[in-house]
């Protein structure tokens, strides 16, 4: 199996703090990571490649940085990992995005063989939108497979997994060539050996720029391929109430019989709620 | 002028044949834009034996409910979901389109948002129109872990999309005198050329409707262990509410995900809600101040859950938990004034 993995390089979001005064992002001190859930996407694709051989190339479009994310993915024991990477992607939002890594994926496809399987992470922490892999999908005509939480059995052309829903597990079927999107649930995440620390040492990722795609569409690229813009951002207001403390359960217990919420929710004065 | 794109078209999202809480406040939404700009409110119901919501969009404020009904699309796939939704939207032209933040909504948004394409913006909490002539959606949507709010736009492209937040906005009370057209869409697509297959679903053992309670007992990290949550559980069995949990209490698998309130949880908006043992971190916030009343019991008088609480007891859940379950018991207290004052 060929399985192309897409990975970002995310801000840590969990240590953004806000500048509340000019409501600006502090990005200074945050750490860089590779976004979580595309290691857990990593993980399916080399559980996968063990079970069935075959080979795990990672795609990243990003800045020149982010060749550290994909040092990362080949210590953990990808094949290859490529940075698609030039100015003119710059700027690109979810339509863009899935533009280029499309391309890309059929690029990798050329350079290694054809892809049998895409797998992209649920979301990102900083563009948090989840619709790279469906965009992906939808461009390169795969399957589709969102919010996959187990990967049950690949056999011959089909693949079975358990999708997540609000209310349940699905369990569903298609054929390859397919994109999935994945969970953290699905596994947990190996680390590195050292054999493997040190081929990410030595590895160069291979990198791809505007010049390397001859037929890209340059009007679908970066800022200008985006239609969405962002026109104004804010810091939200934590809403403030007036709090009434109270000195224990009882007291508690009869400050609310003093609102209109025991007749809103019907409570009965014998059997109280 | 006659525009070439009009209308606010809100996705309805079904399972068996009922429809998800998020699709009619979608509808609701939309008639609020919809009134400022003289548009109309459509609703895109498909599935199999689902004209009864269409009718039902409309009683929640649709104008027109576009009605696709075959067996293929008895469960969502997203092949046949988005090759009927696309047919739709090229015919009707809608300046909008919004579909619920829903793991299957947001699937299908992905996919047709490509196809069309055009831009999409993800998980939004606040959803406005521009007035006439421009028009221009306004999504807003948390950014970095709810640390920020963004508004996005899309101008160049029609229609304008956005997956909107179960749980956030309002829907309109049901008018069943409410009048609008049904309009059925042909569609064909046989089985055989689909290649997503739905085996089985397996519905959640620990199902708890968060959204629709009334009342909800939420524990964090404070509880300590699901012991703690035995407590909580009792409280609300006495309340006639169902118990909430912060996302620690998940992650320690304390409790089922289905129980998580907050960003990566649900949206709550209960009449009485009892936060026990939370601190009261923004992720958790945003998903329950909604609520009617808000009642906090922390150790620690600086949490920052007090500064959203209506009443607050400052205190030991061990201690407070327990008395509360006798004073709920004992039924209404003697001290208590006839009551009917509003807080
Ligand atoms: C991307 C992202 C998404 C997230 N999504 C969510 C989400 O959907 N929902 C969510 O809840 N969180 C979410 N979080 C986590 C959130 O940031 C907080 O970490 C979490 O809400 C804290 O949970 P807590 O209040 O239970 O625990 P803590 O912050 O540890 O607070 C425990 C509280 O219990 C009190 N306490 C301890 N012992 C007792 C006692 N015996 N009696 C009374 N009080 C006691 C303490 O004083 C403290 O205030 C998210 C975080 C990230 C980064
Ligand atoms: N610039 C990128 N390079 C590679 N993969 C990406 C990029 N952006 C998004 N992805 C993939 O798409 C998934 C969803 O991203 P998003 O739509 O931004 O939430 C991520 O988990 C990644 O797998």
């Amino acid at each position: 199996m060929h399985i192309v993995v897409c990975v970002k390089q995310v801000p840590d979001s969990r240590e953004i703090r806000i500048d509340t005064k000019t409501g600006t992002l502090i990005r200074e001190g945050v750490p860089s990571i590779v976004n979580p859930y595309d290691l857990h996407g990593l993980e399916a694709a080399l559980q996968l490649r063990e079970q069935h051989g075959g080979r795990v190339t990672v795609i990243t479009m990003g800045p020149p940085m982010a060749e550290k994310a994909l040092k990362e993915t080949i210590s953990l024991g990808a094949d290859d990992a490529v940075l698609v990477t030039d100015r003119k992607f710059g700027g690109a939002d979810t339509l863009a995005t899935s533009y280029v890594l499309a391309e890309a994926i059929r690029k990798a496809a050329d350079t290694w063989g054809p892809v049998d399987l895409v797998i992209a992470g649920k979301q990102t922490l900083d563009g948090d939108t989840g619709q790279v892999g469906p965009g992906i999908a939808c461009r390169l005509g795969l399957q589709q497979l969102t919010y996959v939480e187990k990967i049950v059995a690949v056999e011959g052309r089909r693949i079975r997994v358990e999708r997540r829903l609000e209310d349940g597990l699905e369990v569903v079927e298609t054929s390859l060539p397919a994109l999935l999107t994945v969970l953290k649930e699905i596994n947990t995440v190996r680390r590195a050996s050292l054999p493997g620390m040190i081929a990410a040492a030595r590895y160069k990722p291979i990198v791809w720029t505007v010049a390397d795609f001859p037929d890209i569409d340059v009007t679908k690229i970066g800022l200008k391929g985006s239609p969405t813009v962002v026109s104004r951002s804010w810091v939200p207001e934590v809403r403030k109430v007036d709090t009434t403390y109270v000195d224990g359960a009882a007291e508690l217990w009869e400050a609310l019989w003093a609102t209109d919420l025991p007749e809103r929710l019907g409570w009965s004065a014998e059997e109280g709620a | 002028m006659e525009l070439e794109y009009q209308g606010i078209m809100v996705w309805v999202e079904q399972r068996d044949g009922v429809a998800k809480p998020v699709s009619w406040q979608l509808i609701g939404q939309a008639r609020r834009m919809a009134e400022k700009i003289g548009a109309e409110v459509y609703a895109l119901v498909q599935g199999e034996q689902v004209e009864h919501l269409a009718r039902e969009a409309i009683c929640y404020g649709a104008d027109r409910a576009y009605l696709i009904e075959h067996p293929v699309l008895r469960e969502y796939r997203t092949e046949p979901y988005s090759v009927s939704t696309l047919d739709v939207i090229r015919q009707v032209k809608p300046e909008i389109v919004l579909i619920g933040a829903t793991y299957q909504g947001r699937d299908l948004a992905g996919a047709i948002a490509t196809h069309l394409p055009t831009g999409l913006t993800a998980d939004t909490t606040m959803l406005d129109v521009e007035p006439n002539p421009s028009r221009l959606l306004l999504a807003s949507r948390p950014a970095f872990s709810e640390k920020l709010m963004a508004t996005i736009l899309c101008k160049k492209y029609k229609p304008q999309m956005a997956t909107a937040r179960p749980g956030i906005f309002e829907a309109l009370p049901r008018d069943d005198s409410r009048t609008g057209q049904i309009i059925r869409v042909p569609f064909d697509m046989k089985e055989d050329d689909i290649a997503t297959k739905v085996l089985k679903f397996y519905q959640d053992e620990d199902r708890v409707n968060l959204e629709d309670a009334e009342v909800i007992v939420a524990g964090g990290r404070g509880m300590g262990g699901p012991e703690g949550f035995a407590a909580l559980k009792q409280l609300a069995d006495l309340l006639g509410g169902v118990v909430g949990a912060s996302r620690p209490c998940v992650d320690e698998e304390w409790i089922s995900h289905a129980h998580q309130v907050g960003q990566t949880g649900k949206t709550v908006r209960p009449k009485l809600y009892i936060a026990v043992g939370i601190s009261g971190a923004v992720q958790h916030t945003i998903g329950m101040t909604g609520s009617d009343v808000i009642v906090a019991i922390n150790k620690d008088p600086n949490a920052p859950i007090f500064d959203v609480a209506h009443y607050g007891i400052v205190g030991d859940w061990q201690e407070v938990v327990p008395e509360l379950i006798k004073a709920v018991s004992a039924g209404k207290p003697a001290a208590a004034a006839t009551g009917g004052a509003s807080r």
